[in-house]
This record gives C-alpha cells, structure tokens and sequence, in this order.
C-alpha cells in the first residue's frame, strides 16, 4: 500500500519538476520586453501606435537574432487611461510577467503613478512623451523633450518670429500642463510680459464643451494686441477644441495655437482644413527628409499593413529608446536592471533627423527642437528649427524651487536632484 | 492695281519705322518686365521665411498680370519647382498626378510626380503679408464678393499707405454693407494721423463699431507709457477715445451676457436630451439605470455604423440615424427590462448595481465588436461653421440644430405623454401603481415599454451628441453624472421639469465658468444641487398625491 502511494508520488514529482524545469528552460529562451500603454480610454488616440512601435522594434530586433543570443518576447497590458492602474500593470509586469525593461506611458500622471512602483521592485522605465520636468529616477530614461527642448523655444518663436504679446496658456487639469504652465509663466515675466497680458485656463481630461473657452480666447486676443495660444491640452480632448476653433473661426493668422501634445497621430483623426498654419513644437516630424526617416516610415508602413498611417515624435522616442536600449544591454552583457542603467549613459545612437541622439548623464537625451505648421493634410511642416541639438534639463531654471538642481547619474555624485548651491543630495 | 509708286514706299518706310519706335520700347519693356519677374520669382526658392517676404513683397510692385497669379497659388499651396532645374511651377492634381505649368507664363508642362516636385513653403507670417497684398489690389474689383473679402482682410491690419485707395474704392462704391466697412478701415487710419476735427469724427464712428478692431484701436490710443501718462498729447482726443470705448464696452458685455445665454441654453439642450429619458425611466418606476448613459454611446456608434453604410450622404445619414438609434437603443432597453430589472422589482440597491454591471458589459461589448478607441463621425457641412449675428455675436450651427433639435424630442414626448393611450397608461403608473392594475393596465407591459421609451430616447441624444463630442466606448460615462443631476433637480412629475431643471443648470454652468474655470464651475453647481435638495428632496416639480414615494 505504501509503496503505491510512493510510487504515486515519486512520479508526480518527477513530472512536476520535468514540467517546471521545462518551463523555466522555455522562460529563460526569451528576454520579456513590457509595454505599457493606454489601449483604451481618453489616451488609446495618442498611446496605441506606441504600442504597435515597439512591437515593430521587438520584431526587427528578433530579425537580427535578438539581444544575447535570446528572443525577444513583447507583453502589452492595456492600462487603460486609467492612472492607479498603471502602476498595478507596472507590478504586474514586474513580478509576475518577469520583464526586464518596460516601455511606456504617456501621461505624467500616468509616469508619477508608475515611479514609486519601479523604484522599489528597481525596474527600468523607458518614458519616450515630452513632459514638464522636475524629475530624474534611476529607474527611468526620459526620451522625449523636457520643456527647454520644446516649451521654451516654442514661446521663444511666438515671441521673436510671430511677435507676440498676450499669451493664453490652456491645459488639460494634471501635473503635466500646471507644472509647464508655471515654469512658462515664470519664463515670460522675466521676460517682461505683464501678469494681465497671461491667460490660464484647465479643463479636465475629456472635456468637450469648448464654447465659452474658445469664445473667451477669441475676446482676449481681440484687444489690438497679438496674442498666441501655448496648448497642454491632452488626449481626444484636442479633437472637439480644434474643432471649436474651426466652427468660430479662429484664423492661425490671427492667434496661432502651439500644441506640445498634438502630433501627425491626433491630427490623422480630424479634418484638419480648418487648422493649416497652427503650429506643433516637437523634435521630430514625418515630414523630415533624410534617408533614416524614409526608411523608417517604410519599415513601418509595411509593419503596420497600412500606407495610410503616420509617424510622430513620440514614436521617434520609442525608436531612440529601444535601439539604445539593445545597444547598452550588448554593452553590459547583461540585462539586468543595474547594469544596463550604467551602460545606458554615453550611449549614441542615429536618430530620424539626420542627426546622432546621446544619452546624458541625467537619463535625458540632447534633441533638435522643431516648430512646424499644420498642412492641410495632417503633416506637419517644420518653419523654424535650432541649429544643433539642445541637451536636456530635468531640473528647470526658471523655477525657484528646481534652478539650483542638477541630475547626474554617475559617479561620484549619483543623484536625481543634487543641490549645487548645498552640495547635497536632496531626499526626493 | 497700282503698284506702290516710290512716294508710296517712303510713306509705308516712315510709316513702319515709325510703328517699330513706339511699339519696340514697349516690346522690350515687356520682356524686361518679364525679365524681372523672373528674376523675382527665382528669389522665392530661398529657406529663409524672412527672404520669402521680401521676394513677395516684390513681386507684388512688380505689378505683373502674373504676380497675382503666383501670390495665389503660393497662398494656395500650389507653387512647387521641379527638382531637377528649379522651375518654378504652378501645379493641379487630377487622377494621373500633379499637372504642371510653368510660374512664369503659364505654360504647361504636362503631368510629373509628386517625387519630382518639391512644395514652396509658407508660414503663417508669410501668408498673412500675401492675403494683404493681394487685398490690397482687390478691393477696386469689379465682383463685390472680392471686394467683401479684400476689405474683411485689409481691416486686420490696417495699412496707412493705403488710405488713398481706400477714399477711392469709398467713392466708387455703392452697396451699402461694404460702405460701412470702408468707412471704418478710414477711420482706422485717421484715428491716428490726421487733423484733430478728422481724428475726432473717426473715433466717433469707432465708438460706434462692433468689430474687435475698432475697440482695439481706441484701446491702443490709450496707451501709457511706463509712467501711466498717457501717450496722446491731445487732451481732446483722450476724452473722445474714453467715452467711444466706455460705448463700446457696454455694448460688448450686453453681447457677452446673451452670447453667455446661448452656451447655457446649448448645454442646457444637452442635458435635456441626456436626461428626459432617464426622468421618465426613474418616474415610472423608480428604477435607477446606471446604463442610461450607455444607451446614448449605443446611439453615438449606430449614427457612425450608418456613415459607414451611406458615406456619400452624410446629411442623410444624420436623418436616418435619428430613428434608428431610437429602434436599437429601445430594443436594447426592453431587453434589459425585461431579461433584469423585472426580476429586481422593489429591489433599488440591487438594480443600481445590475444595471451598473450592464453598462460595463456594453461598454466592453463594444470595445470588443468595434473597437477600443474613438471612432470618427463626420459632421455634415450644414452643421459646421457659425451664424455670425453681428461682430461681437456669433453662433456656432451645430449647437443651433441641437437645440431645436432638443426642443422637437422634448415636444414629441410631450405629446407622446399627453396624447396617446400609451402615454395614459404611462402616466397612470407612475401616479399610481396599485389603481393603475386594479384599472386594467397591464402594468408589466407599461414597465417594459416605458423602459424601451426611455432608452430609445437617451439612444437619440446619442446621434446629437455625436456631433459635438468623440464617440468612444466611455461616451456614456462622460453624461451620466449629469443625467441624474437633471432628474434630481427637476423631479420626476412631469417632463417640464426636466426641460426647467436642465435649461437652469446649463446657463447656471456657462454663467460661472468664465469666472470659475470649468472645473470649479461643475463642482459649485453640484454643492448647490445638494444644498437644494436638503431643502425640497423631490426636486423643482416633485410628485404630488399620496402615492408618491410609495411604488
């Protein structure tokens, strides 16, 4: 009786452990690649060609016989616009899903839900959107713009090239457009613009009421003095604003409207007659030519089965990050998190504007900032452009509580947000 | 015949020579005119916007019969050159490609590639200073639809040079509109520059103007300088100026308040069609339906199926979405009544949580069978654009439909209510459940149809609102907060309430949010919601009789 039962179980484990050694063989073929953004929700306009892009790069990437001597295997979760979830699907992917690199979010909302999970399980964040700054984790490399790669320049062009001198600062209600907001408030005061010659407006996300708002604007740039509108405004949000601006005939000639997340993707959903002449401010647009960009377009042409779909900045970020991503972790031999954060830093790699992107020591790349006007056919056609690359700065000069901060990531200092004035590492 | 004699010839030898003198200056004059332009249009193939300008501006005194034609079609955004040699051209797509024609004389050069092109941009700044130069040769045209744009574009920025053409076209001119606007871009300029008794009588006729412009330029000679003196000398002219710009003002902010008035009846009409459903929902039966606003997604995606079948005529399809959406949304409602909510009768908590559950599956159900993100419903051209009342007051049309629109469903229900045997049998129920069976109404039926009714109607609101917002999965999500602020506020007797309640509450949100923003704006209505329902629980038109409250 008993040695039935040993029998039994004898065998069972055996095919237990076969299975479970099986399996962790079969696991340890591939490495997981996450991919975190919003497939639903206010955000799926923006987000979902993201998704597709690394799914694109994962692709490639396996053409070229993975990272390693391993596959790489992708893993999308679909946080749905919804931020607490975000940092949910990040534990997930973490800890169950055993990813070793995640890339992801949109909305600053979105990423300040996702730090504090990533920093504690010490993950590796690859955030490809422009964003408001005043932040630099470990755990993250920012490739999209901080706001001296795009906000500025972009009020620097209203101001010199269009002349303007009443501003309208309208966002969408999160940290992202505030924070801009305030160090562009901040910026234009120093610049000597008066406090009644600002307008600031928040909406919250969704909003599709835009009446009034629209109409207001109209009144205040109607006073004799040229005044330009600086747009926050997030997700589909930009769909009944833009249309708004058409049904009340709000000429670009007469206020142009700069948008920081308005790209190629939002406008490929409207009928964008009415918008020709408002302006994007990123640093990348299809419309570049260089044989990189055409080549890229073409992967992603046929990637995606569709000769009709576009490419944008953000998408450009996910190319930059994922391709430096590869090359540090051939570099460090290795892809966990540690090593592949140090190899990270100094890395180069071609970007789709003809140039070279590196990775600074604060886990932000230097970027060509671009301003472009709508066309009538949803490009976007640059009209001004910096003559080299601008480095990012995670820690903004124009605000009290952020001008005496720098990030550096390498020894000796290793710290997000290191005081130059106290020559401390300031708790976070 | 004769032949010619030699006194013959000499006249026809003088009379050739003297022809080749008069005609060869302007022969040659012509090609050297051509010569320039052609010089001035090879200046346009510079990078710098800056550059670009002071090409134009050539070649706009240049005064060529063919400068205009190459403004317009690099405002148009059809000059290109060719790569190969740098022609400049003017192109035309049709079916085969880009047909092309040569800048310089029209002439054309048959069909290319887009590959072969490379456009000649512009910026806004550019375009700007094209429109006014073309304005400006325009405004003497014989087609007074020209006239009317070239003054509409002069009076953006008015030039002084151009006062003299401007007292010319005034003179030439006989319709009385295009008088009026004449007269006010002079007055623009002779605010500024002119004898004092002129300057008086321009700022007058500003003061009496309701285009930005002219308010703008009052303001403008109230300008200080960094010591709060004003600029303007003339202690005349400051006192005209203020009391022009006082007229203006209480003019414009009269404007504002009605214009103020519209945004809150538009929103108004919104949550109206929004809520009338679930009023008579909630009214009949006391049946609080978290799917209400899923009813009105399901409204939104049927207009948008029905573009997809009819694309060629999108005004149609509007037309033929209304009852359709009604059918499928009703369906669906009945369906819920009738498969849920019966078997949950008496249990409120329960079916807040049921139908709960529903609106998440109708949700995901289409996300699933359609798709997870927006789709596009297009807008017909009768819809877009705005009924311009005056130049401080201005409608947008979409929202001129839907609130007519609001008010025919709200009249149709109305009479549904008051007319029908259906609407009597409705009626009776909600008065009274209990008499209502003890009379013969097969209150089951009531309860089901009511239902279909109610969603049917919120389906509709769904093809309204499909103009004016994206229609994703969470459509109903965005109004479902609002619905039943609607009904909350209004009570549940009659539909008149609902009609007061969301005419009340949309002026009430668009009168604070210029002030308040629109979040604060929301969230003070709704304090004041609750506030008042502390004080009258069963809204602005509660139940009367003693079977309210008692279902």
């Amino acid at each position: 009786m008993v040695t039935k039962t040993l029998k039994k179980l004898v065998i069972a484990s055996a095919i237990t452990a076969s299975t479970m050694a099986a399996g962790m063989a079969w696991a340890a073929d591939t490495i997981k690649v996450g991919v975190l953004h919003s497939l639903s929700g206010t955000m799926a306009i923006s987000e979902t060609t993201l998704k597709d892009t690394v799914l694109m790069m994962v692709e490639e990437q396996n053409k070229k016989g993975g990272l390693l001597g391993k596959k790489l295997e992708a893993v999308v979760v679909d946080p749905a616009s919804n931020w607490p979830l975000f940092a949910e699907k990040t534990r997930e992917l973490i800890e169950k899903e055993k990813v070793d690199v995640i890339f992801g979010c949109w909305t600053s909302v979105s990423r300040k839900s996702v730090l504090p999970v990533i920093e504690e399980l010490n993950g590796l964040l690859f955030y490809p959107v422009q964003y408001e700054g005043e932040e630099s984790s470990k755990n993250v490399f920012y490739t999209g713009a901080a706001p001296n790669q795009q906000a500025i320049p972009a009020v620097d062009y209203l101001m010199n090239e269009v002349g303007a001198k009443r501003w309208v600062l309208a966002g969408t209600d999160y940290v992202y457009p505030r924070t801009t907001n305030k160090i562009l408030e901040a910026y234009l005061i120093a610049k000597g613009v008066k406090k009644e010659d600002i307008m600031i407006n928040y909406t919250p996300f969704g909003h599709s009421d835009w009446q009034s708002i629209v109409s207001d604007i109209k009144k205040f740039g109607s006073q004799g003095k040229k005044t330009a509108v600086v747009s926050t405004i997030n997700g589909d949000a930009n769909v009944p604003f833009y249309k708004e601006l058409g049904n009340q005939n709000i000429s670009s000639e007469e206020i142009p409207v700069v948008a920081f997340s308005v790209g190629e993707e939002e406008l490929s959903g409207i009928d964008t007659k009415p918008l020709v002449g408002h302006l994007a401010a990123w640093n990348y647009f299809m419309s570049v030519e260089n044989a990189e960009n055409e080549a890229f377009i073409k992967q992603w042409h046929a990637f995606i089965k569709n000769e009709k779909r576009v490419t944008n900045d953000p998408m450009e970020a996910t190319y930059i990050g994922f391709n430096m991503w590869a090359k540090a972790v051939e570099k460090a031999k290795s892809t966990k998190t540690d090593a592949v954060e140090q190899a990270m830093i100094g890395i180069e790699v071609p970007n789709l504007t003809g140039g070279k992107a590196v990775m600074n020591k604060n886990h932000h790349l230097s970027k060509p900032v671009l301003i472009g006007e709508i066309q009538e056919d949803g490009q976007i056609e640059t009209v001004w452009s910096t003559e080299g690359t601008v480095p990012g700065d995670a820690w903004s000069d124009f605000l009290p509580v952020s001008m005496d901060l720098v990030s550096d990531w390498t020894s000796p200092i290793k710290c997000g947000n290191f005081n130059t004035k106290t020559k401390k590492c300031s708790a976070n | 015949m004769k032949f010619p004699s030699r006194k013959n010839a000499l006249y026809l030898r003088l009379i050739s020579f003297i022809f080749i003198l008069f005609v060869s200056p302007n022969l040659i004059a012509n090609s050297d005119h051509t010569n320039q332009l052609n010089e001035t249009i090879s200046t346009l193939l510079v990078k710098s916007f800056k550059q670009k300008t002071q090409a134009v501006k050539a070649l706009a005194e240049l005064d060529h019969p063919q400068s205009m034609v190459i403004l317009e079609a690099l405002l148009d955004t059809k000059l290109y050159y060719q790569r190969a040699d740098k022609t400049i051209v003017i192109i035309h797509k049709n079916d085969q490609g880009y047909a092309i024609k040569k800048a310089l004389n029209n002439k054309s050069l048959g069909i290319v590639k887009k590959k072969s092109l490379k456009k000649i941009t512009t910026n806004n700044k550019l375009r700007k200073t094209i429109r006014s130069l073309l304005a400006q040769k325009k405004i003497l045209n014989n087609d007074l639809s020209i006239r009317q744009a070239a003054i509409k574009e002069i009076l953006t920025k008015t030039d002084p040079s151009l006062l003299s053409t401007l007292q010319d076209a005034r003179n030439k001119e006989k319709v009385a509109a295009q008088q009026e606007l004449l007269d006010l871009a002079i007055a623009l300029i002779q605010a500024d520059n002119a004898e004092t008794e002129t300057r008086l009588s321009a700022i007058n006729l500003l003061g009496s103007s309701l285009y930005p412009v002219a308010r703008g330029k009052l303001q403008e000679l109230l300008n200080t300088n960094g010591q709060g003196e004003f600029l303007e000398t003339n202690e005349q002219i400051i006192t005209a100026t203020q009391s022009a710009l006082k007229k203006i003002n209480g003019k414009l902010s009269f404007f504002n308040n009605i214009e103020t008035l519209f945004f809150g009846l538009s929103l108004g009409s919104v949550l109206l069609l929004s809520a009338i459903g679930l009023a008579i929902t909630f009214g009949v039966m006391g049946v609080i339906n978290m799917a209400h606003g899923e009813m009105m997604m399901l409204g939104a995606y049927t207009t948008y199926l029905i573009q997809q079948v009819m694309p060629n005529s999108i005004g149609l399809s509007l037309l033929v979405a209304i009852p359709a959406a009604f059918m499928v949304a009703g369906l669906f409602g009945i369906a819920i009544e009738r498969g849920i909510i019966r078997h949950l009768y008496g249990r409120p908590l329960e079916t807040l949580l049921a139908t709960f559950g529903i609106s998440l599956l109708l949700q995901q159900m289409v996300r699933t069978l359609i798709s997870a993100q927006n789709v596009a419903v297009v807008t017909p051209s009768w819809l877009s654009g705005s009924l311009i009342i005056n130049p401080a007051f201005s409608i947008t049309y979409n929202r001129i439909y839907i609130f007519f629109f609001a008010l025919i469903v709200f009249a149709l229900l109305l009479a549904i209510l008051k007319k029908t045997t259906l609407g009597l049998q409705v009626r009776a129920v909600a008065q009274n459940r209990g008499m209502a069976t003890a009379m013969g109404i097969k209150t089951k039926w009531v309860d089901s149809l009511t239902f279909g009714l109610g969603s049917g109607v919120a389906g509709v609101a769904g093809v309204a609102l499909s103009q004016l917002t994206n229609v994703g999965p969470n459509l109903g999500q965005a109004y479902i907060i609002d619905s039943f602020m609607v009904v909350v506020f209004g009570g549940v007797e009659n539909i008149w309430g609902t009609l007061v309640a969301a005419m009340t509450l949309g002026v009430a949100n668009k009168f604070l949010e210029p002030w308040a923003g629109a979040v604060m704006a929301k969230i003070i209505v709704l304090v004041f919601l609750i506030l008042f329902i502390q004080k009258r629980p069963n809204g602005l038109f509660p139940q009367k009789g003693r079977s309210s409250g008692g279902h």
